[in-house]
């Protein structure tokens, strides 16, 4: 048997056989298999891809994140000192108003203290008045008892008297 | 990754002749001369009576037969006879086992192993196997000698079907799997998970050499890797239901190669066809390169034929011939015997190994030159 020659016996169900195999396998073996495959790969490459994208979103949200929350603290320090400074400014409003209101007060009680003072002492003046016309009286009461005495001293008044107007004029 | 193992090749064959030649000066040199004057075609009936036929024991195994020779225990031979189908010159279909036309068992092995060659072989309906000497040796021949049209199940048909059936088998059911399960889901499972690779492998053949409508030739392209594939391993396979030499059969590949070629002619583009018979050269040259095109896409598939054939029948031979030495030196005694035994058997299995990997190697290249030359006939411009 001649190896380099092809027997025809051979090529004849070569040609058949692998024409069926052919056949089959091309209508339906291979079909489903290549798109289920290519469908995978495919779908793999997608998956990678999204994943890549998924990561650089997140990448992107923490930063924002991190921003939004070095923000939020910046804005915390910057309302707790608002606070402070108005909780402070309210108390020195406080203290203000309460020290003028108690200048007031004192103020009130200072003036109703001195018209007190001034009605007690035009009480005691006219108190200090009326005995002193009434010590007046008795003294001259005593000193008017002889004639001479009550003479001269109507001389006297009548001098001032007559005196006075001409002040007066 | 080529040049190293065709470098080792050659070196595996520049050992054998000498193994052989310097184990025995008669035998080795009778053997070599067969070994060559059967590769040419010329039979040679040289024989010395006490060595066994290694070249008609090699051919046996590498070449086509009627029946499917297993083994033989003790003087029986486990054979399978296979259906002749011939039809005879004057128009009848004969249709029988091949029993007929054989040795009953126990004498054939010996026929084939002492005077094989000389002994005729036995006539049933007008029709013998040839003797060798005559032509159309070992097939099946008229009367007058003349060849009937023969389309017999022989040891390589049965072969072919076996392993056809078996890769439909295979990748049907790896189709069933996907046809099943979601595959964007789940990871492909037992037969799924060992062939896509395989699958993969091709796709991305496909597309690197032929482009956007690689989807079209995927089919070919796949059929042709798992098919080559598959019959290469069950060469390597010593026992039934492998061992036949499909692969290494001029015909397998030719169809394999004719498949690849009408592929790519009956396909191929306008600009492909342009190039071809008008290309793009001044015009003197024209007829010229035109004839040199056509004749290169005709030189394709018989490159194709001959590459895949020459390595797997080469490999095979290689084995056979490892295998053979230790019967050529059963009859130098002892020591010789058993320190050749042990070094052909750590050869023997470096070229088994060797073998798988250059199976493997044969089916890609097959396919990748087929995807080369249908990409090269999808030019577009």
């Amino acid at each position: 048997m001649s190896l380099i020659t092809p027997d025809g016996g051979l090529l004849f169900w070569m040609l058949i056989i692998f024409g069926i195999v052919f056949f089959v396998l091309a209508k339906w073996g291979f079909p489903i298999i290549t798109s289920s495959v290519e469908n995978r790969s495919s779908r793999i490459a997608d998956s990678l891809r999204k994943a890549d994208e998924v990561d650089a979103r997140e990448a992107a949200i923490s930063s924002e994140y991190g921003k939004m929350l070095s923000e939020a603290k910046a804005e915390q320090a910057r309302i707790l000192k608002e606070a402070s400074r108005t909780r402070d400014e309210i108390i020195a409003r406080a203290k203000q108003e309460a020290a003028d209101e108690t200048a007031k007060m004192i103020e009130h009680a200072r003036v109703q203290i001195e018209a007190e003072r001034v009605s007690a002492a035009a009480d005691l003046r006219r108190e200090v008045a009326l005995l002193s016309v009434e010590v007046a009286e008795k003294v001259l009461r005593g000193r008017l008892a002889s004639e001479s005495e009550q003479k001269t001293l109507i001389d006297k008044l009548v001098d001032e008297a007559a005196k006075a107007p001409k002040a007066d004029s | 990754m080529k040049v190293l193992m065709s470098i080792l090749l050659s070196l595996l064959l520049a050992f054998q002749p000498e193994g052989l030649s310097a184990s025995g000066e008669q035998p080795g040199s009778g053997h070599l001369r067969n070994f060559f004057a059967e590769a040419s075609g010329v039979a040679v009936a040289e024989q010395t009576a006490d060595t066994p036929d290694i070249s008609a024991i090699i051919f046996g195994h590498v070449g086509d037969s009627y029946e499917w020779h297993i083994t033989r225990i003790g003087s029986r031979d486990i054979a399978i006879f296979l259906p002749v189908i011939v039809r005879t010159h004057d128009g009848l279909w004969h249709c029988f086992s091949s029993r007929h036309l054989l040795h009953p068992a126990g004498e054939h092995a010996a026929a084939l192993s002492d005077t094989g060659a000389l002994q005729e072989t036995p006539e049933y309906e007008g029709l013998h196997i040839a003797s060798e000497g005559e032509p159309h040796a070992g097939k099946i021949v008229e009367q007058d000698g003349r060849r009937p049209l023969d389309i017999s199940i022989t040891k390589n048909v049965l072969s072919l079907i076996m392993s056809s059936l078996l890769l439909v088998v295979l990748v049907l059911l790896c189709a069933r799997w996907y046809r099943r399960h979601d595959s964007l889901r789940e990871a492909p499972k037992g037969l799924a998970a060992l062939l896509e690779p395989l699958f993969v492998m091709v796709h991305d053949m496909a597309k690197d050499n032929i482009g956007e409508d690689w989807r079209r030739y995927s089919p070919f392209l796949l059929t042709a890797f798992l098919f080559i594939l598959l019959n290469n391993f069950m060469g390597i396979l010593p026992i039934f239901p492998g061992g036949a030499n499909l692969t290494g059969n001029i015909a397998c590949t030719l169809v394999l190669a004719l498949f690849t070629f009408f592929t790519v002619n009956l396909t191929g583009t306008k600009h492909y066809y342009e190039e071809m018979l008008n290309p793009d050269v001044p015009g003197v040259l024209k007829p010229l390169m035109a004839v040199i095109e056509v004749f290169s896409a005709l030189v394709k598939p018989i490159s194709l034929t001959i590459r895949l054939f020459a390595n797997m029948l080469a490999g095979h031979i290689q084995i056979l011939c490892m295998v053979s030495i230790i019967f050529i030196m059963a009859k130098y005694g002892g020591v010789l015997l058993g320190g050749m035994s042990a070094l052909t058997v750590l050869f023997g299995i470096f070229l088994d190994v060797l073998e798988m990997l250059i199976s493997f190697i044969q089916a890609y290249i097959f396919t990748m030159l087929s995807s080369i030359y249908i990409g090269l006939a999808r030019v577009k411009h």
